[in-house]
């Protein structure tokens, strides 16, 4: 959620029941800013909270003026000091699949991970036991990654391309009307688009190249995995996943306040196909 | 034959229906400037566009003046004709509307004139239609300059037309308009007015030409570019040459889609208003309660509805949160429950996010004697479903003898049941009430059985807001989504409920002693509690204690031995006895005693599985599928810590 309109975003998503304490939203108010200030971003996200056993880790995210750029991102662990996180390579998650669990809340933890390595010295192949260390930090920067790739969500409109290539903030979204909120189609995936290059050109034909850039959620397998929900009457269009628990995205039809946040222990649902 | 005819599409566009009403409006504002607005008045005709776009000023200027004379028919006669005479007698005919469409009002009243003209014309109409169209543009174009010198009724403006120069002395202003001669061909033209300079000509031919509009589109360039520029006057945003694309698409989009009457109901924002109809039900009720009675005073200290604002600032501070106003409504919502049930005490046990709908929860203690006529209901059919069973069983017996080729009768017998436990004990020692949303009408459960809470323990699934939905799992679950909430509540109740080490103490019984892990299942709260300091209450889990009785794996706190004959048992044959006899080493189960504290709790010293960490924070012990918003009595639970 945008860290300009935090209070009103924080009340808006509060119906999942994760909510933050006064004295972390004062905080975050005034280390957001600073946070924009000291690192010149265009937009600062607080993206969320991830639930450790000892210690909660806050996140930001800053965005520069292309929107689809790839994004820095900070952890914090009392709202008010900010480490930069370095960004997510395919080498961390595929290291970091293998930890499982909570996370401990401590960013120098270590996990152990013993793995059976084939060693050859000389001749001899044999399979040795190695202990693998990962740092929870490591850790965090592909779970954040992951969520982000997997499950993050901007309604059409709000974002268009330009003809030279970045991605802007659409500045005349008005907000998605009732008849379209309630609809997953509507609702993109903010990242770039995978699945965009599939479609028919029947389909291809139906779009808007400024306005429907990105893969819709309305074909995430498996089908079923996001929850849409209207609050306060239809004054609310509220979007859990499934997949990720703990991602909830709302958005107040007809008017511009949107955004999405992240509390959860940052662990993937794995059953989900059998919890439908 | 004739030049090819011009490409229809940068054409301006020319409008298919034209509503009479419309027609005033641009009359009207034809007066106000001259250059005439050409393609407004066209009405609706059967004409396919490129016979419009073609005839666009001789249409224009005929219709103009059709509408007020004569019905679209004769108009559409009307141009046949034209068009006829026009391939067939370059010459000689007269089509003295043609230059009255661009004159202002006061000609308007010569369409009587016009009417005698149309039946000499309509005679022509007999001649070739068909071959209309197609030579129509050719015709069209060639005809111009004679067109012109037709105009015998005129013959003052004929100055303006002359026929030696096609385009007349005005110069064509757009170079862009090579294919549109018609519009431009015309001189805005009054009588009365002396001919204008060509540079304001020009800018007159210009706008013309903007406030064309098209058989698809009834919206003029003209009138866009005033409104888009309305509004962006209007707002001032920042940096408009960054919003034109957008301001463009909604300003057009907002032509097309008008906001509705106010008088009309907004059909999409029904549900919200029905929604705050009943939220609104919620808050006057409770303030009418209030005023009517002044004997409510009295009992204000003892009400049974618990100050949910309060526990809500709490549980705040400790980031779990539900906003503001939303626990007020539950406050409200849970004072209609009280009201409406004899209810003696009232928590709100919090809530749980469903797929569609959300349930929020209430847990309830009944007042005494209150007994639920629901729960005698339900117990019926089953005594029912016994009796027939055994009764089966007799008979299935008596034939066994008679016959000697049947069936052999499968050796396995279901699992005794469980019976569930009485209410106010063990796992049904409260009620639960149910609604989706604060001023929806509460819903109870039912109480659980023990073999729901043992399924329950094999499945994991999302609740979908619906209380009859069934549930489809593996292990099948014996029960609806209702019957699923209720046994996944007391689950968590009974593994998360905890409080500070001595705030709660056995009461003083005489009878202390154990009966084999029964225990006591009461307790009281201490009345000489003091506190413990947060440090101490952070950093051991030993100042923490469970005050719900554990489940037992056989679903129930307190056990039973469901081999016990019961006496509709001991009337079966032989055959079960010796069956029964195999399980009769059935071991009591035992599980650990209220109070007991978190330290001891399984998994408290148990390494986490592949990260190798050891964890010494008590884990809670069910694995839920949404995380639901559980809260224990008044002393606030730290679950993450």
């Amino acid at each position: 959620m945008d860290a300009e309109s935090l209070l009103l975003s924080l009340e808006l998503a509060s119906g999942s029941g994760q909510g933050l304490s006064p004295d972390r939203r004062a905080s975050l108010l005034t280390s957001l800013t600073l946070v924009k200030r000291d690192y010149r971003y265009d937009r600062v996200l607080f993206w969320g909270r991830i639930l450790g056993l000892v210690a909660d880790y806050y996140i930001a995210q800053g965005l520069s003026e292309d929107q689809l750029a790839p994004r820095k991102t900070l952890y914090s662990l009392n709202c008010m000091e900010w480490s930069l996180l370095p960004p997510a390579t395919e080498d961390m998650v595929v290291q970091t699949s293998v930890v499982k669990g909570r996370f401990m809340g401590d960013p120098s933890h270590e996990y152990e991970h013993t793995e059976l390595q084939k060693m050859s010295e000389g001749e001899k192949v044999f399979e040795e036991e190695v202990v693998v260390q990962i740092k929870e930090e490591t850790r965090l920067v592909s779970v954040i990654d992951q969520i982000d790739k997997a499950v993050a969500v901007i309604p059409r409109g709000a974002l268009f391309k330009t003809p030279f290539g970045p991605i802007h903030v659409n500045r005349t979204f008005e907000g998605l009307s009732l008849s379209e909120a309630k609809k997953l189609s509507s609702y993109f995936h903010f990242r770039e688009p995978v699945e965009l290059k599939n479609k028919t050109l029947l389909e291809k034909a139906d779009l808007d190249p400024s306005l429907d850039f990105m893969d819709s959620l309305e074909h995430d397998i498996p089908k079923g995995s996001w929850s849409i929900q209207m609050e306060r009457g239809n004054a609310l269009v509220v979007l859990r996943s499934l997949l990720w628990p703990g991602l909830t995205f709302f958005h107040a039809p007809r008017t511009k306040n949107c955004g999405y946040i992240y509390v959860g222990t940052g662990e993937k649902n794995i059953d989900l196909p059998f919890m439908l | 034959m004739g030049d090819t005819p011009p490409d229809p599409e940068p054409r301006p566009q020319q409008p298919s229906s034209r509503r009479s009403s419309q027609v005033s409006q641009r009359r009207s504002r034809e007066l106000s400037h001259l250059p005439p607005t050409i393609s407004e008045e066209v009405p609706r005709i059967a004409f396919d566009d490129r016979v419009l776009q073609s005839g666009q000023g001789i249409l224009a200027s005929q219709n103009n003046f059709q509408d007020w004379s004569s019905g679209p028919l004769l108009t559409q006669q009307e141009n046949l004709t034209m068009f006829q005479a026009e391939e067939d007698q370059l010459g000689g005919v007269e089509y003295p509307s043609l230059n009255m469409g661009f004159q202002p009002q006061p000609y308007l009243e010569e369409g009587g004139i016009q009417a005698a003209r149309n039946t000499s014309l309509m005679q022509q109409l007999q001649q070739g239609q068909g071959s209309l169209f197609q030579q129509l543009n050719s015709a069209y174009l060639e005809t111009q300059p004679n067109f012109l010198g037709q105009f015998s009724m005129y013959q003052g403006e004929d100055l303006q037309f002359n026929q030696g120069a096609p385009h007349g002395p005005y110069m064509r202003d757009d170079p862009a308009l090579q294919y549109s001669p018609s519009e431009l061909g015309f001189m805005p033209f009054n009588v009365e007015v002396p001919e204008p300079e060509p540079r304001e000509l020009a800018v007159q031919n210009a706008k013309a030409y903007l406030l064309q509009t098209s058989v698809s589109c009834s919206l003029s360039l003209y009138e866009h570019l005033v409104n888009l520029l309305t509004k962006i006057l209007n707002q001032r945003p920042e940096d408009p040459l960054s919003l034109l694309e957008s301001l463009n698409r909604t300003t057009q989009w907002e032509w097309f889609h008008p906001r509705l009457d106010t008088m009309r109901d907004d059909p999409e924002m029904e549900p919200t208003y029905e929604t705050a109809d009943r939220q609104k039900g919620l808050f006057l009720r409770s303030g009418a309660a209030g005023e009517g009675e002044q004997e409510m005073e009295e009992e204000v200290a003892e009400t049974a509805v618990p100050n949910v604002m309060e526990t809500a600032f709490y549980f705040e501070q400790a980031g779990v949160a539900l906003s503001s106003d939303e626990s007020f409504r539950i406050f409200m919502a849970l004072k209609q429950l009280v009201e409406q049930q004899p209810i003696h005490t009232c928590r709100f046990w919090g809530k749980v996010l469903g797929l569609s709908r959300s349930y929020l929860v209430a847990e309830v203690e009944f007042r005494e004697g209150e007994e639920e006529g629901e729960e005698e209901e339900v117990e019926e059919p089953m005594e029912g479903g016994e009796g027939l069973d055994a009764h089966a069983e007799e008979e299935g017996e008596e034939d066994e003898e008679k016959v000697t080729d049947v069936i052999p009768k499968p050796m396995w017998k279901p699992p005794p049941v469980i019976p569930k436990e009485e209410s106010r004990s063990g796992t049904n020692k409260y009620l639960y009430f149910v609604c989706n949303e604060p001023g929806r009408p509460w819903t109870r459960l039912p109480h659980v059985t023990p073999i729901q809470i043992v399924q329950a323990r094999k499945i994991k699934k999302f609740f979908t807001g619906y209380l009859d939905a069934p549930v489809i799992s593996f292990p099948p679950f014996p029960g609806n989504e209702a019957s699923y909430l209720r046994a996944q509540i007391a689950r968590i109740s009974a593994a998360t409920h905890i409080s500070p080490l001595g705030f709660y103490q056995f009461g003083e019984e005489e009878g202390d002693e154990e009966e084999g892990g029964a225990g006591r299942d009461s307790y009281e709260e201490n009345p000489d509690f003091e506190g413990i300091p947060v440090l101490e209450l952070v950093d051991s889990m030993a100042n923490w204690v469970h005050h719900t009785q554990h489940i037992l794996p056989q679903g129930r706190c307190t056990w039973v031995n469901p081999l016990q004959k019961t006496e509709e048992e001991e009337e079966l044959g032989e055959e079960e006895e010796k069956a029964d006899e195999g399980l009769e080493d059935m071991e009591q189960e035992v599980g650990p005693p209220l109070l007991t504290p978190l330290s001891e709790d399984a998994g408290s010293l148990r390494t986490s599985t592949l990260a190798g960490a050891t964890s010494t924070v008590p884990r809670t012990s069910t694995p839920l599928c949404q995380p639901p918003f559980s809260t224990s009595t008044p002393a606030a639970r730290k679950s993450w810590k």
